[in-house]
């Protein structure tokens, strides 16, 4: 019995893992590449999931879930790129008032999702061929999140292809490397920039849409993920793909095995201590030996 | 950095000045300015719980709207003063006090989480101020302040564990989001469960707008239990549900007894989601009751007429309506005087049914269970048949407290 109850919860560790790395991806992007602090990422996860309820407003049916996926991505995208346009790209050199403009942002969209939508949460409903799932050794997989570990793991390797064998990732990895000198050859650091915001607003708005199959949408939904996601960030290390992904992979299992023996509330007392001892003995996060070698 | 600190610094400044204001007067002499008279309103019309609490504030102002209609409260007009709680028990503090001690109000009605409500218990006590309390709670508490009209433990908890007693159910799952009502009532629970002989197959906290569930289920999947048991409050329960029909567990297959499920919260979580669902209530839209047709018809014709109403929204709307007959009784405003009346009054109708408030300042009423149809009403499949005492304190967790004000 109790053996279950393990293989279950690592199953589940896997499955929080996917949802954290889905919420701080964009956000690993953007800090790793301009040391921007995005307060209001969170708010593109709830952009997603309120698009996602429009989508299915639209066209109704059982794939209208997988329509809704790209095109949260690029509503949210739109709004990174309106919000680094507008705010970010102007306050390049004062990266703490991005912090203070980009919470700004946040409780701005907060506010306005509650005038649109009103503070009571919207129903999206996870489609029926989402409903059941498999057992694999007594453990009960829901299709649902083996569905969001799928995506997680398809966004994953669509940033990694982009990253390294794409000529705008050339120009993202020369951007990340040494910002003067990629600006000094003539690499339109700026636009960069923009790319990147678009891209990772664009990833929290796709986020926000698997999200909302096993969470509500509200105004505020976007603070529930904001600071697991900063946690992988800041654990994996700056800018380092790997590094986010086993960051969130270690943050899930560690929360989801900690539940076996206490509370979700005590579980998460134990994750932030964890997450403090860890960058007491390794401040430079999990894998950071790739970007310091490079820096190096 | 700087900004923050110093922000922080302003709030105490003018905390401390408020707390000082304070001591030289008591907070509802201004009251009764001229021709009308102030009360509070303040639920959370943002955050985790707006879910719930706005249509409170609704039912309230429904109240307060058809009352200064009929001509006010002793020749006065209401005015109300609408604060928001934001789902945070310190900002509840804070606008308590800033409505009676700026706003001069002679009264509030809010509050729905037992956290928002402890909060506001010193402000309401130091100024002498009344709170009118609508929801479910879980007792343990007994203030002079405080008119407490949602159920007491033996007037929700306790009759839906008899109803699972009665149905068969023997080994109990305890879910609920942490803080001090659902600590409490699990306590509650717990004790009566075992006292009868039966087991608590496993207990489980989420933070309050907590969203991962995992854990949880898996532990109820291990467990194995007959029913469970789930006071989560606020949006917790979307994700709650979601997840549980995501493991394979939907309330048919597992039942489910929820205390802070109404038809609102049924219909903003989707009625698919929680069909089939209990849930114990001392009201349900669905009562047959011709005062009951008329409140849902008032609060329809000004809120939509596809508005669900629930039982703390009864509980506001009623409150306003004791208040103002607890305030002619007494013939003024004063808290003390009002708060005496109050639990003098005897018999009075609303649209649950004839209530009155009892010498504890709680509400002498009746419960009944509901299960959750497609359409988001509650089929009514019991009742406690007799009126229900209030009792603050739990004889078998809380031996020897009594509440006597």
């Amino acid at each position: 019995m109790d053996s279950l109850l393990f293989l279950t919860q690592l199953f589940n560790g896997v499955s929080v893992a996917s949802l954290y790395l889905l919420a701080a991806l964009g956000l690993a992007l953007s800090f790793g590449l301009m040391r921007v602090i995005n307060m209001a990422h969170g708010e593109m996860l709830m952009l997603g999931g309120y698009l996602a309820y429009l989508t299915l407003i639209v066209v109704p049916g059982p794939l209208a879930i997988l329509i809704a996926i790209p095109v949260a991505f690029a509503g949210a995208a739109l709004m990174g790129g309106v919000v680094q346009t507008a705010l970010i790209s102007r306050l390049a050199q004062r990266p703490l008032d991005t912090l203070l403009a980009t919470w700004g942002v946040s409780l701005i969209l907060q506010q306005a999702a509650r005038d649109i939508f009103g503070a009571i949460g919207v129903e999206v409903r996870a489609p029926d061929w989402l409903g059941g799932g498999m057992a694999v050794g007594g453990v009960n997989l829901p299709s649902t999140r083996l569905f969001i570990i799928a995506v997680t793991i398809a966004v994953l390797a669509g940033i990694a292809l982009l990253l390294k064998r794409s000529r705008i990732g050339l120009l993202v990895r020369a951007v990340n490397q040494d910002r003067m000198m990629a600006g000094a050859v003539g690499i339109d650091v700026r636009r960069v920039d923009l790319m990147v915001f678009c891209l990772g607003s664009g990833i929290a708005g796709l986020a926000g849409v698997v999200l909302a199959l096993l969470g509500p949408v509200t105004p505020n939904v976007g603070q529930s993920y904001i600071i697991p996601a900063f946690l992988v960030v800041v654990m994996g290390g700056l800018g380092s793909l790997v590094g986010t992904t086993v960051a969130a992979l270690i943050l899930g299992l560690f929360s989801a095995l900690a539940q076996i023996f206490v509370d979700v509330s005590m579980a998460q007392v134990l994750l932030l201590l964890f997450v403090i001892l860890f960058l007491q003995a390794r401040p430079q996060g999990v894998i950071a030996i790739r970007s310091r070698a490079l820096d190096a | 950095m700087a900004f923050q600190s110093s922000k922080i610094l302003a709030l105490a400044v003018s905390g401390l000045a408020l707390a000082l204001a304070s001591c030289s007067g008591g907070g509802a002499d201004g009251a009764a300015k001229g021709d009308g008279v102030a009360v509070g309103v303040l639920q959370s019309l943002t955050g985790t719980m707006a879910i719930s609490e706005i249509t409170v504030k609704n039912a309230e102002m429904l109240a307060i709207d058809e009352i200064n209609a009929a001509g006010g409260v002793l020749g006065k007009k209401i005015t109300a003063l609408v604060e928001d709680g934001a789902s945070d028990p310190s900002t509840f503090a804070q606008k308590a006090s800033k409505l009676i001690e700026d706003g001069g109000v002679a009264t509030v009605f809010g509050g729905w989480t037992s956290a928002s409500r402890k909060a506001m218990l010193p402000v309401f006590e130091r100024t002498g101020n009344l709170l009118w309390y609508p929801v479910q709670f879980e007792g343990n508490e007994c203030s002079p302040n405080i008119m407490y009209s949602g159920a007491q433990p033996n007037q929700q908890a306790l009759p839906a564990l008899e109803w699972a007693v009665k149905q068969g159910y023997k080994s109990y799952f305890l879910v609920g989001s942490d803080y001090v009502y659902p600590r409490t009532a699990n306590l509650i629970l717990k004790k009566h469960i075992e006292k009868g002989g039966m087991a608590v197959a496993g207990e489980a906290y989420v933070p309050l707008g907590g969203t991962d569930f995992s854990g949880v289920i898996a532990k109820i999947q291990s467990a194995k239990p007959a029913i469970v048991i789930n006071t989560l409050n606020g949006d917790s329960n979307v994700a709650f549900f979601k997840q549980m029909q995501a493991a394979g567990l939907s309330p048919k297959t597992l039942p489910v007894m929820s205390f802070s499920i109404g038809e609102q919260e049924a219909q903003a979580m989707g009625a698919a989601l929680v069909e089939g669902s209990y849930a114990t209530w001392n009201y349900f839209q669905s009562l047959a009751l011709p005062d009951n047709a008329r409140f849902i018809e008032a609060y329809r014709k000004k809120f939509g007429a596809d508005a669900a109403i629930t039982d703390p929204m009864v509980h506001g709307y009623l409150n306003v309506w004791a208040w103002k007959a607890a305030a002619e009784k007494a013939g003024g405003f004063d808290p003390e005087a009002v708060r005496k009346a109050a639990a003098a009054l005897g018999g009075f109708d609303t649209p649950m049914g004839k209530v009155s408030f009892a010498p504890n300042q709680s509400l002498v009423q009746k419960a009944y269970v509901g299960k959750l149809k497609g359409d988001g009403q509650f089929e009514i499949i019991a009742d406690s048949g007799a009126d229900i005492a209030p009792e603050p304190y739990d004889p078998l967790a809380f031996p020897g407290k009594t509440c006597k004000l």
